[in-house]
């Protein structure tokens, strides 16, 4: 799709950083490996192999699992591709999250991140790849997100089990008197068939983790395998049936105080003025501190107790100066669309668009103009972290999707090196990319500076929360087909704006950094699904408004995936071709994109006629390299519209658990339908107008359809799984109360437009 | 003040307006109710007095006259709730943040229905958010729990 020459002129963000750091320069650094950091950690007894595997002498054994934990099963996932290879049971092995550390990094996080979609396997597109993941490296983020975490971690990990096998049943070999060759190992034990004789892994352990790695790591046939490709038990599920304090907001430490934060409702302002006087003077409020970060300035409260905290802090009085964006969504949406009409930067251009459009007659023009709004991520459990600084050092605990990178920013914050700094990483309760965000571990290292040496809890109120989220962008999108006398696309244009994701991450995050090019994710969903049209283009343009904007679940595919489906179902109605039957055709190229619409279609019985009063609609993304098809089926009922029934068809390439899979994908087809019918995060005199579940609220179990799940793996690549389900639910969606009702909605919350049941 | 919390009393020094939900997690140490709202709109703090299910983040903690029961006293990890069983077995939760309320509006529907239908299921669950959208599997655990509890297990 794309030349070498077109990627030197487009710059496009993260792929120019790519060439211009990584390739050139990267290769020694990227294949010298990083310090063991369980290292330095070792209890009593204990041995390490790599810094995934420590064993003790107890044959305690203990897999450190790197990732966020923020519900989507990793933590199982990851702990299983090592246990597989290492020969042991999962009820046998303990997993712990382990220390931040550059050891960790998340190569492929960032390899999607060229200017190719994931089908096109070009060398350019394949040298890029492998670039970006040189890229990954060196910035060294140990980070979880872009659905890469099996990615990344399948080969890693595995090799990580396999190595320090290997080193086991070589120790075991030299103390037995044997060769290795004749050594098996089961369940945490080494045998020697022959002579009856065993040790466990426990036994040989350090012996083992003495001896140089293995030159050549042999990993199982996926027929071998045990665990791999089967449904386990999650090794977090007792824990979360029985309450236990696993979560950022249990830690609980000796001396701790509590607190909260009261930052600007409006982004970027400062304090005008502030009268702090009586809210010091509440009960259990020790002291009110000023907090200056990367996202804003605001006021700590520390305190007895959390709710005095929470009181305290309501009873702030302060003005803020004005916000250098627009005051109000009318007017945020009238910049958007100022900005569309500028020129865009052009990320597929198939054929020749402008020819296409030229001689058409107007009644083989299908045109279109949507809009979506900005989104908070409200995962359940509010923004917290808990912090203590005394004698020059940091502690933070904290629920974060990149450890590395709270030691970073922690360490500019309060002004001492990193290796001043400890993260422990918590459980999280829900990410959806909210937790990528560094502010709750800022304001907390703050404020631990305040309070002489004892440790503080610091919990945003869920109104707090609600107000200064990361938002998923607000955007708008001018599509344009022209048919061919079958009712066929022959040409279609698509345009969209949106404030730019990368740009303000990089604000927050990485604030030295500037942005280079366009921002990817503003045509992710759109350019790069597998469909053939001759003439094809796609476009973005960034929209200048700083209201921080950040990834949610599935990020620009969230937006993409209903511009690009709904339009395709409105191309199928004007040219009046089946919907499925219109894109089986258009994917021919792409076989396991027709496998999944032919899979979905069938379980759904599309075709079928339905009773009066019901309807199905059906969409399709390929996002985060899992193709994903999604049928959902309405019925009208008295007191509104009701969700009957979703289908999900998604080839996954390789299914490592299909139990967490299916969890996922439905997970975020109900994350994608609950922002469908009634999400919108809306803006008054600069700052946000919903500030709780009463008016910003998610699909609840009454509403829940009933799912039916198939698990695909044709495609030769694997793909991710977290986000993936999230980008055909809207659009789906909207497509089965077309059918239903004859509305096509093209701006989201739907609820604006129908009422649900 | 006085708080007879999972079987064990507590002496507290609370101001009376402080809702339950931080008397339990702040001064008691029981950090299994969970803060999600602050309004009653998510359901994640719930817990029992006398048996009734409570948002406690909206019960000042001077208004609770009888036995309050968290999500610590319905079971333990060696001695389970059939209600927990079901739910490790239905592998429900994700997050599992917030699980806890899931699981004590779940105990409170099933100890007042034995074998509630799905009807009475989506009355008794609809103020239990989970952004993980877990509901399917809490639909099935609710019925498996209903049967083990028949069963007596």
């Amino acid at each position: 799709m794309a030349s070498v020459g077109k990627i030197a002129r487009r710059t496009f963000l993260i792929g120019a950083a790519a060439v211009a750091g990584g390739v050139a320069v990267g290769y020694y650094y990227y294949r010298k490996p990083f310090p063991n950091p369980l290292e330095v950690e070792l209890g009593k007894g204990e041995a390490t192999f790599n810094p995934y595997v420590k064993i003790g002498a107890d044959n305690t054994i203990t897999i450190v699992a790197p990732r966020a934990e923020m519900g989507q099963g990793i933590s199982t996932t990851l702990a299983v591709m090592v246990a597989e290879e290492l020969d042991v049971d999962l009820d046998r092995v303990k997993v712990e999250h382990g220390p931040a550390s550059y050891a960790y990094y998340n190569a492929a996080i960032l390899e999607e991140g060229g200017p190719f979609a994931f089908f096109d396997e070009s060398m350019t597109a394949q040298a890029v790849r492998s670039g970006l993941g040189v890229v990954g490296k060196f910035l060294a983020l140990q980070g979880t997100g872009g659905s890469a975490s099996t990615r990344d971690g399948f080969d890693k990990m595995r090799q990580a089990g396999a190595a320090a096998r290997q080193m086991l049943i070589a120790a075991a070999a030299q103390k037995l008197g044997v060769a290795a060759a004749d050594l098996e190992t089961a369940d945490g034990s080494i045998l020697h068939k022959a002579s009856g004789k065993s040790l466990t892994y426990g036994a040989v352990a350090a012996a083992a983790a003495a001896m140089a790695p293995p030159a050549e790591v042999r990993l199982k046939d996926r027929a071998d395998w045990n665990l791999l490709g089967k449904p386990q038990k999650r090794i977090d599920m007792l824990a979360k049936v029985t309450g236990a304090p696993i979560f950022g907001i249990d830690v609980r430490l000796p001396d701790m105080l509590y607190g909260t934060v009261k930052m600007s409702p409006r982004f970027w302002s400062t304090p005008v003025k502030a009268d702090l006087s009586k809210a010091e003077k509440m009960p259990g409020v020790i002291k009110i501190v000023p907090l200056e970060t990367n996202y804003g300035h605001g006021f700590g409260i520390i305190a007895d107790n959390t709710w005095a905290a929470f009181k305290a802090a309501e009873a702030i009085d302060a003005q803020w100066s004005d916000p250098e964006y627009p005051l109000s969504s009318a007017a945020i949406s009238d910049v958007l669309k100022q900005t569309l009409g500028t020129k865009g930067s052009v990320m597929r251009d198939n054929g020749d668009v402008d020819t296409a459009f030229a001689d058409a007659p107007r009644e083989r023009i299908v045109e279109a103009d949507y809009a979506v709004p900005y989104l908070a991520h409200a995962t359940m459990e509010p923004m917290n972290a808990t912090a203590q600084f005394r004698d020059g050092a940091l502690d933070i605990w904290c629920g974060n999707q990149a450890p590395t990178l709270v030691r970073q920013l922690c360490a500019n914050a309060v002004g001492i090196e990193q290796d001043k700094i400890t993260v422990h990483t918590t459980f999280m309760g829900g990410g959806f990319g909210r937790r990528v965000e560094m502010d709750y571990a800022l304001c907390a290292a703050l404020m631990a500076k305040e309070t002489g040496g004892r440790p503080i809890k610091v919990t945003w109120t869920r109104e707090e929360d609600m107000r200064h989220d990361a938002y998923r962008p607000a955007a708008i999108g001018k599509f344009q087909a022209r048919l061919g006398d079958d009712g066929m696309p022959v040409a279609v244009d698509m345009k969209m704006a949106s404030p730019s994701v990368i740009a303000g991450t990089l604000r927050r995050l990485f604030p030295s950094i500037s942005p280079l090019g366009p921002d990817k994710t503003i045509v992710d969903g759109a350019y790069d699904q597998p469909y053939t049209i001759p003439n094809y283009r796609v476009s973005g343009v960034t929209a200048p408004v700083s209201i921080p904007v950040g990834s949610w679940r599935s990020v620009g595919s969230s937006v993409n995936g209903f511009f690009h489906e709904g339009f395709m179902d409105e191309i199928a109605v004007a040219g009046k071709i089946d919907p499925v039957g219109m894109r089986k055709r258009l994917m021919a190229a792409y076989p396991s994109a027709v496998k999944v619409v032919e899979k979905v279609a069938a379980m759904a019985k599309w075709g079928e006629a339905l009773p009066a009063g019901k309807a199905k609609g059906m969409a399709f993304t390929l996002s985060f390299g899992s193709w994903v098809g999604e049928i959902v089926q309405v019925a009208d009922t008295p007191v509104g519209i009701r969700i009957e029934k979703v289908w999900i068809a998604a080839d996954v390439g390789t299914a490592l658990d299909p139990g967490i899979i299916e969890a996922q994908l439905i997970s975020a087809a109900i994350y994608g339908l609950s922002a469908a019918m009634g999400q919108e995060i809306t803006f008054a005199d600069g700052m946000v107008e919903q500030s709780n579940f009463h008016d910003f609220d998610a699909m609840r179990i009454f509403q829940c359809p009933v799912f039916e799940v198939a698990i695909l793996e044709n495609f030769h690549k694997m793909g991710g799984v977290g986000e993936v389900g999230t980008p055909p639910a809207a659009p789906a969606l909207a497509n089965a109360i077309f059918a239903l009702t004859g509305k096509r909605i093209r701006s989201l919350p739907l609820s604006k437009t129908v009422a649900f049941a | 003040m006085r708080l007879t919390v999972d079987g064990q009393s507590f002496d507290i020094d609370a101001d009376p307006d402080m809702p339950l939900l931080w008397a339990l997690r702040d001064l008691i140490g029981k950090t299994g109710p969970k803060f999600g709202c602050g309004i009653a709109a998510c359901g994640a703090c719930t817990v029992h007095v006398d048996g009734q299910p409570v948002r406690s983040c909206s019960l000042p903690v001077g208004q609770v006259s009888g036995a309050v029961t968290t999500i610590e006293g319905i079971g333990t990890a060696g001695r389970l709730h059939p209600v927990q069983q079901a739910w490790l077995e239905e592998q429900v939760a994700q997050c599992g943040y917030c699980q806890a309320g899931q699981i004590m509006s779940a105990v409170a529907l099933l100890d007042e229905v034995a074998d509630p239908s799905d009807a009475d299921i989506d009355n008794a669950m609809g103020g239990n958010l989970c952004r993980c959208g877990t509901y399917p599997r809490i639909r099935s655990a609710i019925k498996k729990a209903a049967a083990l509890k028949t069963a007596g297990l």
